[in-house]
């Protein structure tokens, strides 16, 4: 078998000579690879010496590819997430430093709001190409009908859900199916509430689920619960199934990413959609927000070291990176990127410009397993809030196992 | 003679099944035994003599801990397992429902051959779609279940977002094709039973459901016992229903135990444990099939 494998190795090592960049992309939907080939020209354009081969992948299918082609058969770069998706393989000796790029195309400026995502141990280990925003889209027209202003803070927005309740809206729709949309809430409550260093200490297994400052999190979650203003029967419907009653007016918010836009649009409501900030909760705590990174990374398998970097550090070009995240719609995190045009990207650009700190988003920060136990939990603590106590133990005795006892 | 010429006769065989041997034991028994030598370890699936983060080995002997925390330790395993009782009961109840229509259909009317094919038509749509469409079905706001409980003035019920109700749920689903498949093994049974013992029962004065239980029905024992077989491995194997229509939500309670095992293995990244909870699958599988097998030839031999 081994030898097979460096057969395989030395085969595909003479292919791959000089001047021949294979790409792994997980970049399949119809906008992101548009906009991923905007970028690949643009490249070939500026290094017309190098001869680009990109490997697609569908995208779901991408995450668990990539555990084999970086131990087997490594590409010389490979699209990925930052946080803790990144840090797993760094970790695993898989992903190389490239603290030299950052240095050399001048990207701890052009990028220093996202540095922190790529960086372990001060050092990068990949280069972010597009980021986006979370925040509450919200039916402007069904707010505007009742007189409802904008909540800024916490008792503002309890009052809007209750009179969006009152008059028989649904205020906020959510589709916990695949668990991962309850993220978002714990994320932005433990956020407003204990902050940011709380919120990575807690991903990264440093903090107890039992620990009493997260009571405040879920009490201010049951606030939310008690009086019924998440979307009814929320574990059937996935997040897409949960757009439907907003596109038809019957809910009024929904917290989620901006790659809701296209959806919405589409849907013909656009122009009544409207997007705004999660509510302040303390005053006093910094303000972060969830905006999950994508990124490059070189592995360390890569055989064309050289043109990979120069294909990294191609993120400076302020328009071939500003392109890029345009067509995929996202945000660049190149800061001379052109600005973005669409509405929602434009406030979401603002919004983020002005936060303390970004946070990847829970199921990229936290270990994997962790992540899906912990989601699991915030569902079950969404239909059923008095087993709180239960779900915070069983928590931690997950947390106690992958990351030890405190 | 040469050797081949004297010997062909007794190695011939051999050489036809040599592929499929081959095959067998390269695809099915090597991965056995693999698995359970995977399930004795602690392996997040990545370079083996790598380390992780926290600075343990990726690959690492830990003896039975996997089987210990399963059972000791982890509420979900129980949750599943029972879950699998469940499918393994419940599941069941496909065939009487299939003898029925497989009864009903089987008549000299016509065009009773366009409705046995629409009755046998749910078995030849994937598994996803499926799912797809009782998903659909069992919306609470916009299904079709929800539509007819209100016609009865009835609140919707979400079968699927409810604990209790979502392992049933997706039962139900699976009669759809479950129900066809024992359908057709019975009108093809039903072709072969014997007029004479019918004309004879009825001299006796056998009619109805006593003509069905003591005339009919031993004469389908064959077709019945596939039947029970194809149903309880399915049972056992329930697995893309699960992923389409709860992805084994609510929290966990509708998972079974295959679909654990993808969800740790490929999801969580513990390749050990999901490794352990598919031995214990097919041991489960092992001991029922031994059982079964012992009772087909036991009953064969009787006959004879």
């Amino acid at each position: 078998m081994k030898k097979l494998l460096t057969l395989v190795i030395l085969f595909t090592s003479t292919i791959a000579s000089a001047g021949t960049l294979v790409i792994n992309s997980n970049q399949s939907g119809e906008s992101s690879m548009a906009g991923f080939n905007s970028y690949v020209e643009a490249f070939k354009a500026a290094h017309p010496e190098v001869t680009v081969v990109v490997n697609e992948f569908e995208h779901e299918a991408y995450k668990t590819a990539i555990r084999n082609f970086l131990t087997a058969e490594s590409p010389d770069v490979a699209i990925w997430f930052a946080g803790n998706r990144m840090k797993f393989f760094v970790d695993q000796n898989l992903f190389m430093d490239v603290s030299d790029v950052w240095d050399d195309a001048g990207l701890n400026d052009l990028m220093a709001s996202t540095k922190g995502s790529l960086t372990v141990d001060g050092k990068q280990y990949g280069v972010p190409w597009g980021y986006y925003q979370w925040g509450v889209y919200y039916r402007k027209d069904l707010f505007d009908q009742l007189g409802l202003n904008v909540p800024r803070d916490w008792d503002e927005f309890k009052w809007v859900c209750a009179m969006l309740k009152k008059n028989g809206i649904t205020p906020i729709t959510i589709g916990t199916k695949f668990l991962w949309t309850a993220g978002g809430w714990f994320d932005y409550l433990n956020l407003r509430i204990n902050g940011y260093q709380f919120h990575m200490d807690l991903t990264a297994g440093k903090v107890s689920y039992e620990d009493p400052r997260l009571d405040a999190v879920f009490d201010h979650w049951r606030e939310l619960i008690d009086p019924g203003y998440f979307l009814e029967d929320h574990a059937s419907f996935s997040w897409q199934d949960a757009q439907a009653p907003q596109i038809n007016g019957e809910a009024a918010m929904y917290l989620i990413g901006n790659f809701y836009v296209p959806t919405f649009e589409a849907a013909g409501i656009g122009d009544q959609m409207d997007f705004f900030q999660f509510p302040t909760i303390y005053e006093g705590v910094g303000v972060a927000e969830d905006a999950p990174t994508d990124t490059m990374h070189i592995p360390a398998g890569a055989k064309n070291v050289e043109d990979a970097k120069k294909f990294l550090a191609f993120m400076s070009n302020a328009g071939a990176a500003g392109e890029w995240a345009k067509i995929a719609g996202m945000l660049s995190p190149n800061k001379n990127a052109p600005k973005p045009e669409n509405r929602f990207s434009i406030m979401g650009a603002k919004m983020l410009a002005a936060a303390d700190d970004i946070a990847q988003f829970w199921d990229r920060d936290s270990n994997p397993d962790m992540a899906s136990a912990a989601m699991e939990g915030f569902q079950e603590f969404m239909v059923k809030p008095d087993r709180e106590d239960k779900i915070r133990a069983r928590l931690e005795k997950e947390r106690a196992r992958i990351h030890g006892a405190l | 003679m040469t050797f081949w010429e004297r010997n062909q006769l007794k190695l011939a065989p051999f050489l036809f099944l040599a592929p499929a041997i081959f095959i067998f034991l390269v695809y099915v028994i090597y991965p056995i035994f693999d698995s359970i030598w995977v399930s004795f370890h602690e392996w997040n699936g990545m370079d083996k003599d790598g380390v992780r983060g926290t600075g343990k080995p990726n690959w690492e002997f830990v003896g039975f801990k996997n089987y210990i925390t399963l059972f000791t330790d982890d509420d979900e395993f129980y949750v599943s397992l029972f879950n699998n009782i469940k499918w393994l009961v419940f599941s069941l109840l496909a065939i009487p429902i299939g003898l029925a229509l497989a009864l009903f259909v089987n008549q000299k009317i016509l065009g009773i051959r366009y409705i046995k094919s629409l009755f046998y038509f749910p078995f030849v749509i994937n598994a996803v779609v499926i799912g797809v469409i009782f998903t659909w079905f069992y919306n609470p706001k916009y299904g079709a279940l929800a539509y007819v409980l209100s016609f009865f003035g009835l609140d919707p019920i979400p079968f699927l977002a409810d604990e209790n109700l979502a392992t049933y749920g997706i039962i139900i689903a699976s009669f759809f094709p479950g129900i066809a498949y024992t359908m057709i093994l019975y009108i093809t049974g039903l072709t072969g039973v014997s007029r004479e013992m019918i004309e004879a029962g009825r001299i006796d004065g056998a009619s109805g459901f006593t003509m069905l239980w003591h005339v009919v029905l031993p004469q389908l024992r064959a077709a019945t016992l596939i039947a029970i077989v194809v149903t309880l491995v399915g049972a056992l194997r329930a697995f893309d229903l699960i992923a389409v229509m709860t992805a084994g939500g609510p929290w966990g309670s509708s998972e079974v135990l295959a679909y654990k095992m993808y969800q740790e293995a490929l999801f969580n990244y513990r390749m050990g444990y999901g490794a352990a909870i598919a031995t214990i699958l097919f041991l489960i599988m092992d001991i029922y099939i031994a059982w079964f097998l012992y009772r087909l030839f036991k009953n064969e031999r009787s006959e004879k």
